[in-house]
């Protein structure tokens, strides 16, 4: 085995996704421990000049093809599945994202290489990757293998460190092997700015699918003007309607990181971590003493939400 | 125009998960079910765009033994579904990549024009079955998406896309096709209990065979755990009373002290 790491770059609007500089920095780290390369790859249509910043990489192929021109799932798989089986990886690496989902089953259905989903960590056992999978939204962790020892793994955002070595990888230009058009990329469509900016407020007040009922939100209105702060929400609550898509933390909504953040009847979903983790201090207040939003809290407390928040408020003088 | 929707049940989270005696899987044995959130949204869609286009709507669960996937295709029907069919029969929920190749074949004689399935399930350990599906049919397919309509002429559908920050990418597919819904238009329709009892006296529930023995994951589970929730955690005690005083004090700490400070 080549002991290689291949890692497909996934970029947008020009630039390189922090995903892929986090896939990177771990593809980097495992190959420093178990010998062979680190092998971007890199889709598109005149993007040489990017390959520069994949910094952890000590290889780039670059698939130059008007048929790459924007991601399409048929056209990258159509790219990809011919290149992986002739490069032969050890490991591949892909983004826990809508594209990175449609590539990485793909890429093991065409392949026949095993694909572990929802992955936090890779380790080296014994020379073969040891792969941590988040399941059943947090509560299980399962440590699993690849038979055979090659595979591929869809990681989770946020799972390992981008690297910062400032070295640019060697590149090699190659065309598509070929193409699918059968799904056509036809624009970007960017959020509406909201009334309230979540990502610059210095408290936010989250909630989740504990509120219960659309009524209940006023209590969270009125905390958060106690406290100063404004309301954010896990996905479902902007689902319903409840609460406007620009309040939405998480990783098809926002990236917050306010000086704290309080979780309220907040499961702690991987994707909505994906969005809040980094909050410098974080208050969670669930019914359920499991919950996996208690792993990235700093403060928890098991109780009904319904019963802290009024006593908060009025506690803060609301 | 014939949409296939593709469902199944879950554990349901809201009970303790334990972990099995061999420690690499779960205990099974007091375990409720749910139907797996993401598919009822894929089911609400493929009604919507029926009552839109026209067309008919066919449900597929597999025959797993725990868990009821009767009552998951009464359901079905009980919201609005044409048809129901039950594939194969097995112990217990396989992994994705034997539930892509059971879909596959059951697939065969069933005309599907647009599968719906749901974009992923809280216990797909080895990826989620509408893309494994679509590989294995040579069909096109598409990840969290939302908005799905059908074009004028019936042979491809426009779908979004969802990205971090929300924004989203707009695409045109050509059908066939395969969609891993993220969220519906509007809520999943309600069934009465009722009409879903009665419906599973009543009903036919097809069932097709799959020949045994198919594709497995390749991957081998070393162990499973429960992850040790609240070791980072310090936990407030007490009444809610008590809860909101600390928390408080908390925000007090870092100059947080009420609407005052704004
Ligand atoms: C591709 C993709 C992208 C996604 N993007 C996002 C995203 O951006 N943001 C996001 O949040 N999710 C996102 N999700 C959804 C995510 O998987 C979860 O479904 C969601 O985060 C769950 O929201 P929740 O915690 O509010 O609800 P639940 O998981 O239902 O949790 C509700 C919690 O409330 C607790 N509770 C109940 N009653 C009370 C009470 N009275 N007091 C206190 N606690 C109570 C329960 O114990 C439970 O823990 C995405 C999913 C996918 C597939």
């Amino acid at each position: 085995m080549s002991g290689d790491i291949l890692v497909v770059v996934e970029h947008r609007d020009g630039v390189i996704l922090d995903t892929t500089h986090e896939l990177l920095g771990g593809a980097a780290k495992l190959a420093a421990a178990g010998g062979g390369d680190v092998v971007a790859v890199l889709l598109g249509s005149g993007l040489a000049g990017l390959a520069g910043s994949l910094d952890g990489a000590s290889r780039a192929i670059i698939v130059d093809d008007p048929g790459l021109d924007a991601f399409s799932p048929s056209s990258y798989l159509a790219a990809l599945v011919p290149l992986v089986r002739e490069r032969a990886p050890d490991l591949v690496l892909v983004a826990n994202s809508g594209p990175g989902m449609d590539v990485a089953a793909g890429l093991s259905a065409a392949l026949d290489l095993p694909l572990a989903a929802y992955v936090t960590d890779i380790t080296l056992d014994g020379g073969s990757p040891l792969v941590t999978c988040q399941l059943y939204a947090g509560k299980i962790q399962a440590a699993v293998r690849f038979e055979g020892g090659r595979g591929i793994a869809t990681v989770v955002a946020g799972s390992f460190a981008p690297t910062a070595a400032g070295v640019s990888p060697t590149t090699e230009t190659v065309p598509a092997a070929s193409t699918d058009a059968r799904i056509r990329f036809r624009g970007l469509h960017r959020p509406e700015a909201g009334d309230v900016d979540i990502t610059r407020e210095a408290v936010l007040v989250s909630v989740g699918r504990g509120i219960g009922e659309q009524d209940n939100i006023e209590l969270v209105e009125a905390l958060a003007a106690a406290v100063g702060g404004a309301v954010s929400s896990s996905r479902p609550i902007a689902d319903s309607g409840w609460l406007p898509r620009t309040r939405q933390v998480g990783k098809s909504g926002l990236k917050v990181k306010p000086k704290v953040y309080l979780a309220l009847g907040i499961s702690g979903a991987p994707e909505h971590l994906e969005g809040m983790r980094g909050a410098e201090l974080i208050i969670a207040v669930n019914t359920d003493p499991r919950a996996p939003i208690f792993s990235v809290a700093h403060y928890g407390a098991v109780a009904d939400l319904l019963d802290v928040v009024p006593a908060l408020t009025a506690r803060l003088g609301g | 125009m014939d949409y296939v929707v593709l469902l199944k049940q879950v554990p349901d989270l809201a009970e303790e998960l334990e972990i099995d005696s061999a420690g690499t899987g779960l205990d099974r044995e007091w375990m409720s079910y749910v139907a797996s959130e993401w598919d009822e949204y894929a089911l609400e869609e493929a009604l919507q765009l029926r009552e839109a286009n026209g067309g008919t709507v066919t449900c597929l669960a597999l025959g797993v033994a725990t868990g009821d996937v009767d009552e998951v295709l009464a359901t079905c029907l009980a919201r609005g579904a044409d048809r129901v069919v039950k594939v194969g029969s097995f112990d217990e929920s396989p992994d994705s990549h034997a539930a892509a190749a059971a879909f596959a074949e059951a697939l065969e004689p069933i005309p599907h024009d647009l599968i719906l399935t749901g974009v992923q399930a809280i216990d797909d350990l080895d990826g989620q079955v509408g893309p494994l599906l679509a590989a294995r049919r040579g069909m096109p397919h598409l990840s969290v998406v939302t908005h799905i309509a059908v074009s004028g002429d019936g042979r491809s559908v426009t779908a979004h896309q969802e990205y971090a920050g929300g924004v989203v990418g707009e695409f045109e597919v050509d059908l066939p096709a395969v969609l891993g819904v993220q969220s519906s238009r509007e809520a999943p329709r309600y069934a009465p209990v009722s009409r879903v009892r009665q419906l599973l006296k009543t009903a036919t529930i097809e069932t097709v065979d799959v020949a045994g023995g198919g594709p497995r994951s390749g991957l081998v589970v070393e162990s499973m755990s429960v992850p040790e929730t609240g070791a980072a955690a310090e936990m407030i005690a007490g009444n809610a009373q008590a809860i909101a005083e600390r928390i408080a004090e908390l925000l007090a700490e870092r100059g947080i002290t009420g609407g005052a400070a704004r």
